[in-house]
């Protein structure tokens, strides 16, 4: 019981971190030139593209 | 009288920055040379065995692209006085931070389970099972870790470093053609044609030599270190230096198995020990000792890197400088990383070349990304000032970042597709 209260107690304060982390961290700081969105917006496709692929390559191995 | 008084003071003044340099040299030492860790090693050893010294001169291009990817991690971390996990957070927003942060851990988990594999593997060749392996590593990585200051981990990290240099007796061993390494390894050339087989050896050399590990470790390690903008010179001389020395250790594995295991299928560097053990005895154990120490060398620094970078973006102590009881939880995350990647290997039946697969695979998740993430930081003239990147450094850096990550992807896609360039 003691164990469990303990581990409720790590994860709360965990939770309330990383809410302050995002909320520490809500605005990027660097100014969103065209450039860094355009840069950003290529590394959003370039990594769906890529986690399609893995997506792809797991649905090939389970149909198998 | 004049010249000699002059000569005086110009060696006195070289001494200094010679002096100065080795209390500042470390970071960029340390994560070059602990690039070339065990999966560097295997990848090293089946080219040589593969294409013999005719890949050398691609090996020589890696030392500016090495270079010039990792000297903007040394202007970055002296400035901002932040490791990478916590500039990409404060400069992309918490969406960007926690993908970086999340697969970071993942990455550098999953190789330093390769490293434990490496080196498991090295000294099973002396008999060694892999739990005393496992947990002799365990036991020395705590010992180097618990001398609380920064100075000696990095000390000790550079002893290691010198080991790696085991490569290097080990060719002369081999007797090489001197005048066969430089006419066919320094002219350019695609030996048997440009095919899919060359071309995956040239991307798994290139994913060896830019791993996205190196890039949070070695902005952390300056900043724990210290380095101040007036010792950025020194941090770019000791990057330069450490990429010398990794390609020219690459060169020397290749000239061994190019020399002595020409056209035999070499699949990890431990079957190389094996199979160079066989023709001799010394030139096998030179090329196990070494293997082992680059798994050791990787995973003193992997495991590092992730701990640095939570404890910056959780706000934990994250310094080696700090005592246990001043830094907990980035001890926890250390020796969690650690512990669980070495009980992985001992797990009978555990997928330890699927695991080796997949780190490539998603290397190329996140190496992408933090190479946008450090040249657009570059890119802040507001807080990196006079060191921002300019035209021509973003032109180079560019260049060299859109190739690596082109090429770091086919690897990444043809590990998963491994017909896909024929």
């Amino acid at each position: 019981m003691r164990l469990l209260y303990s581990f409720q107690t790590m994860l709360s304060g965990n939770i309330a971190k990383v809410r302050a982390i995002n909320a520490r961290y809500a605005k990027p700081r660097l100014i969103m030139s065209p450039a860094v969105r355009w840069a950003l917006l290529a590394l959003r496709f370039y990594l769906l593209t890529l986690v399609g692929l893995l997506g792809y390559k797991f649905y090939t191995l389970v149909v198998q | 009288m004049n010249w000699v008084t002059r000569a005086y003071y110009q060696l006195q003044r070289w001494w200094k920055a010679i002096r100065l340099y080795l209390i500042i040299a470390g970071p960029g030492l340390v994560v070059m040379i602990a690039d070339n860790d065990a999966g560097g090693i295997t990848t090293y050893a089946a080219t040589g065995a593969k294409y013999q010294y005719y890949l050398i001169w691609f090996l020589l291009l890696l030392i500016p692209v090495a270079y010039y990817v990792q000297e903007m991690t040394v202007r970055l971390g002296a400035i901002t006085k932040r490791g990478h996990a916590e500039a990409i957070f404060d400069g992309f927003g918490a969406f960007w931070g926690w993908f970086s942060l999340l697969d970071l851990l993942l990455i550098d988990w999953l190789t330093l389970v390769t490293e434990f594999i490496g080196m498991t593997a090295a000294l099973s060749i002396f008999g060694v099972p892999a739990w005393a392996t496992v947990i002799g590593v365990c036991l020395l990585m705590t010992f180097i870790m618990l001398n609380g200051r920064y100075w000696t981990w990095e000390k000790i990290a550079m002893a290691f470093c010198v080991l790696n240099l085991i490569y290097i007796p080990g060719a002369f061993m081999v007797h090489p053609s001197v005048s066969e390494i430089f006419s066919r390894g320094l002219i350019p050339n695609f030996p048997g044609g440009f095919n899919g087989e060359l071309f995956f050896f040239l991307m798994a050399n290139i994913g060896t030599t830019i791993a996205p590990w190196m890039l949070f470790f070695q902005q952390s390690s300056v900043v724990d270190k210290g380095l101040a903008e007036k010792d950025i010179p020194f941090g770019k001389f000791d990057t330069f230096i450490g990429s010398v020395f990794t390609v020219a250790v690459a060169i020397f594995i290749v000239i061994v198995t190019g020399t002595v295991l020409y056209g035999v299928p070499v699949d990890d560097a431990a079957q190389a020990a094996r199979l160079l053990m066989v023709k001799d005895r010394y030139l096998g154990t030179f090329m196990a000792i070494g293997l082992f120490n680059a798994g050791l060398l990787g995973a003193i620094c992997i495991s590092l890197a992730s701990s640095w970078a939570f404890g910056e973006i959780f706000g934990w102590a994250h310094s080696l400088n700090n005592k246990i009881k001043e830094a907990p939880w980035f001890y926890v995350t250390y020796f969690m990383t650690l512990v669980t990647a070495g009980a992985v290997v001992l797990i009978p039946g555990a997928p330890l070349v699927l695991i080796t697969l997949f780190v490539q695979v998603v290397a190329v998740t996140l190496l992408p990304a933090a190479l946008v993430f450090l040249i657009l930081l570059l890119n802040d003239k507001e807080t990196m000032g006079e060191y921002a990147n300019t035209f021509s450094q973003n032109l180079v850096s560019g260049a060299i970042v859109a190739v690596i990550i082109v090429l770091s992807t086919l690897y990444g896609v043809s590990t998963l597709f491994p017909t896909m360039f024929g």
